[in-house]
């Protein structure tokens, strides 16, 4: 029930009030109107996370790639000890 | 799909699998509280890819699962009105009332209609004048700004006939009451990321502290889940009880302020009816003031008999993380998806739902985890 799924904002429409800001987002060639209300923050080119038709988040690209920098060194740290990562 | 097939690889759920493995000394147990990380922990066999000591119980952050029985019976008698629409999100319609569905109620000629987001159902009033729309507003916190701006939107365009039923109900004080249950065995939270993503996670850091839990804030796919467990983990052995956010690409420790503003513009708070927990105090939301003309608990009063639950059905120890679906002897006998006697069993993110899918019939069932071939949802 709380799915949320990522996609790219492609183009805002101004619809005068704010509660009525919408734009296109791209889920991986489906492109759906969405409601920015809960995102002024959000530009074209960015990921937003879409959850029930309403953009609830921009995608903080550098925190998505945190796990994957804490699995690389884990990797580095095992190589040094001679240990194979599985 | 950027953002999301990533978070699926195999190779790096091993790699925190094993990390998990070195870090843990001492058996477990671990909550996931949102119903989406029930299912993606089932579906992709993650409990299979961690050590044993390690026990995920699976928490009541399903939607679906706690609306009370009453409320369905209300909304199958509102569907039945023949001025009515009667919208909803999918996963409502096959809930069973005291003695049927939404599903049953269209078989039966109601004009039921599913819909993907509250402003569709918003849509269908202003397109449909002559009708009365009463949109079924089920969730938690991640749903109710949507909600919220239905209403808004609604009462900024003078739109006469449209309504909602709502039952939303909050994730904090839900923990809150397990915590303090005598029967408690939830040692770590996994938080449900979007709920946060929505409020923030400054609300849990009174309860991390109070109940000497450790909570992380985790997101919702098989690499968010390991690494919110890993996580969770180092906290427990090192003797920490914090709040911590494993889904910062999307929750930040504020929330979404825009949102929160016209969700307390819209809602105010109220005791709640959780289906298998009973009433928990300052747990729901319900309309407020000028909103209260869409309500339609007010438009439309209901006087049906008082619900009474399967006495075989033990969904409320399953919320609880206390039993497992297949400790409960009418799982995959007489309870199963086609016919349900409990609200787990009737969502896909219900605990007894994933279990029956997903091959886990019995204690001893393992599922080859499978990350790669993980669809999206």
């Amino acid at each position: 029930m709380c799915l949320a799924v990522p996609g790219r904002l492609v183009e805002i429409m101004d619809r005068g009030d704010a509660a009525f800001r919408a734009g296109k987002v791209d889920f991986g060639g489906i492109r759906k109107e969405i409601n920015l209300a809960y995102v002024p923050e959000a530009e074209i080119g960015k990921y937003v996370l879409v959850h029930v038709g309403f953009a609830i988040s921009v995608i903080d690209e550098d925190e998505a790639q945190r796990v994957f920098k804490y699995l690389e060194e884990l990797g580095g740290f095992q190589e040094e000890l001679g240990e194979i990562p599985q | 799909m950027k953002f999301l097939s990533e978070y699926r690889d195999q190779k790096a759920a091993d790699q925190l699998a094993q990390a998990i493995r070195k870090k843990a000394t001492r058996p477990w147990t671990i909550m996931e509280v949102c119903g989406g990380q029930t299912h993606t922990i089932v579906k992709s066999g993650l409990e299979d890819l961690l050590p044993h000591d390690i026990t995920l119980v699976h928490g009541p952050g399903c939607p679906v699962c706690v609306t009370p029985l009453e409320l369905i019976d209300k909304a199958v008698a509102i569907a039945h009105r023949p001025e009515v629409i009667f919208c909803s999100f999918g996963d409502m319609l096959r809930v069973p009332g005291s003695t049927k569905s939404l599903f049953d109620a269209k078989a039966e000629g109601a004009d039921v209609r599913i819909v993907y987001s509250p402003l569709d159902a918003l849509k269908l009033a202003r397109t449909n004048s002559e009708r009365q729309v009463v949109f079924f507003a089920v969730g938690f916190e991640t749903t109710a700004p949507a909600n919220a701006m239905a209403a808004w939107q609604a009462d900024h365009d003078h739109i006469e006939n449209f309504s909602l039923l709502v039952s939303h109900v909050l994730v904090p004080p839900a923990m809150e009451a397990l915590l303090s249950s005598d029967n408690c065995v939830v040692q770590g939270f996994l938080a449900a990321g979007h709920v946060c993503t929505i409020m923030g996670y400054e609300e849990y850091f009174p309860i991390a502290d109070k109940h000497k839990v450790p909570i992380v804030v985790t997101g919702f796919e098989p690499l968010d889940i390991l690494d919110g467990i890993l996580m969770t983990v180092r906290q427990l052995e090192e003797g920490r009880h914090e709040v911590e956010n494993q889904y910062a690409r999307a929750t930040r420790r504020e929330g979404n302020r825009p949102a929160q503003e016209r969700i307390i513009e819209v809602f105010e708070v109220v005791n709640r009816q959780w289906r298998g927990l009973g009433e928990i105090p300052a747990s729901g939301f319900q309309l407020r003031g000028r909103f209260q003309k869409y309500d339609a608990n007010r438009r439309y009063p209901f006087s049906g008999e008082p619900a009474r639950e399967s006495p075989e059905c033990i969904s409320g120890l399953i919320l609880q993380g206390i039993k497992k679906p297949h400790q409960c002897p009418a799982f995959a006998v007489k309870c199963t998806p086609e016919n349900p006697l409990g609200a787990p069993m009737v969502s896909s993110e219900g605990a007894c739902a994933a279990y029956y899918h997903y091959g886990r019939r019995q204690a001893n069932d393992r599922i080859q985890p499978e990350l790669s071939g993980f669809p999206s949802r």
